[in-house]
């Protein structure tokens, strides 16, 4: 398989339009695209998020990790391609699917899967959950589990790099459902008057949730095609493509830095799972799954990189050390202390409590 | 020591902290070149320049997100909403985001921000520019709230704001923006937290907020000619909130009233009232009284207005007739 080939989209998920993905820039399957070392960060990145969701759906099955979470199995060159593009002081928005962006920005797994079994070595003290990783440390400025606002948030930090001259960049992602709340179109025309050094990744996985995204859009492009009435360049790329997704994201990073303003980048992927644990994802017709999952963004890069020459056992050493991580994280996160009763009432307020009254 | 009115306070407040902090920015509809809707911003541009003053567009969750993404990488924001009643169009940026944020990351995220803003009624603006939505912002853990009613305290209230590490709304009244007061000469730095006893008094307890604290001293003026000795309390800070002021005027009183410009149900004042029935019980002579708009929306009409909303005469009938039974 190659970076040229067409996506599988289902069709009936754009109504009358049905899409072509546009062709790949060929470069991105060349050798000089991106460099070696590179190439192989951002494939043990791909199998640390792979192997971490599944490790995430096995824990949940077990009932270990409580409440819900939503998976990027199938997504998680987005995540790598843009995490391995930024720049360390950078800025990453991320939605409640939001471990693989996390991951991407370097937070070791322990406490990460710590949180999501409520741990008090978790990366919120288990007071955040699945839903709201953050990592100030690493640039991770929070998980937003109520679509819209974090891309008004992310301008600020945008505002804020900018006003301070920092050089820094907000990167925000978000699913295709929130092209449709007002948030999006406030953020975006904020963005582009103020020319704020921001760039929006819309995840663009064919469904807002259970519904497929083109039935309930006006366009068939749900980024890409509201980019104009903000003054910003219409972009599709091949979310599962983490070449792709790494080359648009250094060109989104640099024109941000320079002055250029804010982009919107729509990278076309496909959940494998359904939108959360509460969907198994049956509202997706016969074939489609399989489909994708014959394009996965795992394998595709997998193969791409034996062609271009990656020793099979260089690979095979990354994915049993990626195991081996994933099973360490395991045990420290089953093995992490319940948080203790006083963190309940701690820091809602800067002096470290949670007293209204005198 | 100047006279101020209120509104000329309100910019005198964000200039004093925008003069000694350089990360203090001012953002909202109409700010800077038009001084503010209310003119409670006029001549910050002028002084402080377009990086620091900026007008947006109509959007409102874009403007409190800016202020949010700003105030947790570096800068302490000042945001307008021009009228509080549209904090409905964004509350999810101020109850689930600018609320949240602290606790969820175990405190890994501050958010020094200031939403000032211009609520409460008596302006014949109708129900959807005149409400007194404080009692929104009480009810969400992570919310510090503030109404300042004299021109000194929108200054002091404002440094505190400003200089807070935590996310502020600050309720400025519409209705009082005209009033004078003398400000003092310097800095002037005011506690959130702190209520503030406005007249004493032995024969009951009468707290306000906003445009309710002149109302509420007018009505013990025509109680002390009728031979009852009021003490008004300005409430000042809902969150945090000062109970030992309040407690300690009622042991010494036996009777409380609030007086709320907010519709009936679940107004700040039914929060305290539990309060001191809970801790002052013992030291009441007579049922807690709240004085409040009846459940409904403001109506437009002067003649209207005026009726619904807790007057003078109101008050000190309340208090007076609560006494004598």
């Amino acid at each position: 398989m190659t970076g040229r080939m067409s996506l599988p989209l289902a069709t009936h998920a754009y109504g009358d339009h049905p899409p072509t993905m546009p062709p790949a820039d060929p470069a991105r399957g060349d050798a000089a695209a991106v460099d070696p070392a590179t190439r192989l960060a951002m494939y043990r990145m791909l199998q640390r998020t792979r192997q971490f969701e599944k490790r995430a759906y096995d824990l949940f099955m077990r009932r270990l990790v409580k409440g819900t979470t939503h998976l990027s199995l199938g997504m998680e060159a987005v995540a790598t391609g843009f995490g391995t593009a930024m720049r360390a002081d950078d800025y990453t928005f991320a939605t409640y699917r939001g471990h693989a962006h996390t991951l991407a920005r370097g937070v070791p797994m322990t406490p990460i899967l710590a949180e999501l079994l409520g741990r008090a070595n978790g990366l919120l003290g288990g007071k955040g959950g699945s839903m709201h990783l953050t990592s100030v440390a690493h640039g991770v400025m929070g998980s937003y589990a109520i679509i819209g606002a974090h891309l008004t948030i992310a301008n600020g930090a945008a505002w804020s790099a900018q006003y301070r001259g920092s050089g820094q960049v907000a990167v925000c992602f978000f699913g295709d459902g929130t092209t449709n709340i007002g948030a999006f179109h406030e953020a975006l025309n904020y963005a582009s008057i103020f020319r704020l050094p921001v760039v929006f990744v819309c995840e663009n996985n064919l469904y807002m949730e259970y519904t497929a995204i083109g039935d309930v859009t006006a366009v068939p492009r749900p980024a890409a095609d509201r980019a104009a009435a903000y003054r910003l360049e219409p972009q599709v790329i091949d979310g599962n493509d983490a070449d792709a997704c790494y080359l648009a994201a250094l060109d989104a990073l640099e024109r941000a830095r320079s002055g250029g303003g804010p982009s919107l980048v729509e990278a076309v992927t496909y959940r494998h799972g359904g939108h959360s644990r509460a969907d198994p994802g049956k509202y997706r017709p016969p074939g489609e799954i399989e489909a994708w999952l014959g394009y996965d963004p795992v394998t595709l890069y997998r193969d791409r990189l034996l062609r271009l020459g990656v020793e099979d056992a260089v690979l095979g050493g990354v994915e049993r050390e990626v195991a081996a991580e994933v099973e360490q994280a395991t045990r420290e996160a089953i093995d992490g202390p319940l948080p203790s009763p006083d963190s309940a009432l701690t820091q809602l307020w800067a002096d470290g409590g949670s007293q209204w009254r005198n | 020591m100047a006279e101020l009115t209120y509104r000329a306070a309100v910019a005198h407040g964000i200039a004093q902290e925008m003069a000694r902090d350089e990360r203090v920015v001012l953002v909202g509809e109409d700010v800077a070149g038009a001084g503010g809707v209310f003119k409670t911003t006029v001549g910050l541009l002028d002084r402080f320049g377009p990086n620091r003053v900026i007008d947006t567009p109509i959007a409102e969750q874009a403007i409190l997100g800016a202020a949010m993404g700003a105030a947790m990488t570096g800068l302490r924001p000042v945001a307008e909403i021009m009228f509080s009643d549209f904090f409905a169009v964004c509350w999810d940026l101020v109850a689930n985001e600018m609320a949240k944020t602290r606790y969820m990351t175990d405190g890994q995220v501050s958010l020094p921000l200031v939403v000032k803003t211009g609520n409460g009624g008596g302006l014949r603006f109708g129900a959807q520019h005149s409400q007194s939505v404080e009692n929104w912002a009480m009810a969400v853990p992570g919310l510090k709230v503030v109404t300042p009613s004299t021109p000194r305290d929108v200054v002091g209230l404002m440094a505190a704001a400003v200089r807070c590490d935590d996310p502020v709304l600050f309720f400025e009244h519409k209705g009082l923006y005209a009033m004078k007061g003398e400000v003092p000469d310097g800095e002037v730095v005011d506690e959130l937290g702190t209520a503030v006893v406005r007249r004493t008094g032995a024969d009951a307890t009468i707290l306000a907020l906003g445009l309710m604290v002149p109302r509420a001293l007018a009505a013990a003026d025509e109680l002390a000619a009728r031979g009852i000795d009021a003490e008004v309390i300005d409430v000042r800070s809902l969150v945090p909130l000062d109970t030992r002021t309040i407690l300690a005027s009622v042991a010494k009183t036996g009777h409380l009233f609030t007086v709320e410009e907010n519709p009936r149900l679940l107004g700040w004042g039914a929060e305290i009232a539990s309060i001191v029935a809970d801790e002052g019980f013992w030291t009441l002579d007579g049922p807690i009284q709240r004085i409040t708009t009846p459940h409904i929306p403001l109506p437009a009409a002067d003649s209207l207005e005026d009726l619904v909303l807790p007057s003078a005469d109101r008050i000190a009938a309340t208090v007076e007739k609560s006494l004598q039974t």
